[in-house]
């Protein structure tokens, strides 16, 4: 019930809708929730409703730390057993 | 997708547990609840549990709308779309509930009722205008993520004078719930349910901030964190209470920083206090009347108050005795543990709401734990 994915916003309807994307589908969204969005932004919509923007800093801030932890154990597992060959 | 997609990664997943290995103390025990349903889900459909050190254990919460509806309040939802003239609208999780009798809106509407499945609000107030000689009601149901279009649609029906649309309001607040968890006698007195700490809702939280669960944190000496729907974002949550309860801390963090601030959706909560206010009492399947847990249309908006408009009785009814969902939604039980599971109740043929919605955790179990499985021994 509270699921709510992440979605572009590609077009302004008007004053409350917007046109948004994810994964080459299109469809309109009520922004009646939030403060004015521009082309380009994401939202997170639940229930044909955008409940609030998605920060996508935060989101690359995220994505930034899992990467970098995932590498980092790479090198302790190549540290810890090192290819023989 | 990049925002979905991003955060199911298998080799940061890997080297998130690997942290987690390293980050508990061997000589205690984590029992942490995930408040909500969309959370257990994904644990279970990632096999994130699989990937948590044996001595981090998850406790399965009450955040299942469809599963903490009071069964009374239901059947006064069925018996409504019975009457003539009346058109019922509702999210497709409610339609297969069953309700007392095993009556559900699904078979309502094969009775002839007219019962409608909406993705949206909007459609409702579509459904209302095409329809101006049909009394329409929309369903309210759902936490705060849901809450904020109900009072839109209340606000929207107002603005356009429409008399033929009332709306029937269930929608429930997340912090009772968690509270009254903590305060229920299997946790305080019983010790049968033991929560050191929470992964906290996001969506709920993206509306009504992290602010709200301060209170609690501070009071009764429990960690929450808030966490995204994602995979990772459960490992990372889990990681963050677990590091919490070492340093023997109890503070609210937030782990879903793209969509929560601390204010949460100041605009949706200013829609909902215009329309919504709490009620002092309101009754949640397995976990009883909670005191100031549900909200209710406020006098102004009476015109637009299914209740008030129609006569909507709410009778108590005796519940399925053999169905634990009532003690699932405590956490008390596990799906596992009731006789029902997977023999007289499935997905297909439900008996209790826990194994209907998408968040329950008996479909859960269910769907990834091979409850099909055991249907075929």
């Amino acid at each position: 019930m509270c699921l709510a994915v992440p979605v572009r916003v590609t077009a302004l309807v008007d004053e409350q809708r917007v046109e948004v994307e994810i994964g080459g589908i299109h469809t309109r969204i009520s922004t009646a929730l939030i403060d004015a969005v521009a082309v380009g932004d994401y939202v997170i919509v639940h229930a044909g409703f955008a409940i609030t923007r998605l920060d996508v800093a935060a989101a690359e801030e995220s994505l930034a730390l899992f990467e970098e932890i995932a590498a980092h154990m790479r090198r302790q597992h190549h540290a810890l057993h090192p290819r023989l060959s | 997708m990049r925002y979905i997609r991003g955060f199911r990664d298998g080799a940061s997943a890997a080297a998130l547990a690997g942290l987690l290995a390293e980050a508990v103390d061997p000589r205690r025990d984590y029992h942490l609840m995930e408040f909500c349903g969309g959370h257990t889900h994904a644990i279970f459909r990632y096999g994130v549990e699989d990937l948590l050190p044996p001595n981090i254990r998850l406790v399965h919460g009450p955040g299942c709308p469809v599963c903490v509806l009071a069964v009374p309040r239901l059947d006064a939802a069925i018996e409504l779309a019975a009457q003539p003239g009346v058109t019922l609208v509702s999210y497709g999780d409610m339609l297969r509930v069953p309700a007392s009798r095993r009556r559900n809106l699904m078979k309502a509407r094969a009775g002839g009722a007219d019962v409608r499945m909406v993705y949206s609000v909007l459609e409702a107030l579509r459904i209302a205008t095409d329809n101006p000689l049909r009394q329409v009601v929309f369903f309210a149901i759902g936490f705060e993520t849901t809450t904020p279009a109900s009072a839109f649609l209340i606000l929207e029906a107002a603005r356009l004078g429409l008399t033929n649309l009332s709306v029937y309001c269930n929608h429930v607040v997340t912090p009772a719930a968690i509270m009254s968890i903590l305060d229920s006698p299997s946790v305080r007195e019983w010790g049968q349910v033991r929560v050191d700490g929470f992964i906290g809702p996001s969506h709920v939280s993206a509306v009504i901030g992290s602010r709200p669960y301060e209170y609690f944190a501070e009071e009764y000496q429990r960690p929450v964190v808030i966490a995204g729907f994602e995979p990772l974002d459960v490992m990372q949550a889990t990681l963050m209470l677990v590091r919490q309860l070492n340093e023997g801390r109890a503070s609210v963090e937030n782990q879903f920083t793209r969509g929560v601030t601390r204010e949460g959706n100041q605009k949706a909560q200013a829609l909902v206090a215009e329309v919504l206010e709490l009620r002092p009492s309101f009754e949640w399947r397995g976990l009883g009347e909670l005191p100031y847990s549900g909200l209710r249309i406020k006098r102004d908006y009476a015109a637009f108050d299914a209740e008030r408009r129609f006569q909507m009785p709410i009778r108590p009814v005796a519940e399925n005795a053999a169905c634990l969902c009532p003690a699932i939604i405590r956490g008390v039980s596990k799906p596992t543990d009731c006789k029902l599971f997977a023999t007289a109740c499935s997905p297909r043929e439900p008996v209790g709401s826990c194994m209907v919605s998408a968040e329950g955790a008996c479909a859960a179990y269910y769907k990834y734990r091979g409850g099909a499985l055991r249907v075929a021994s």
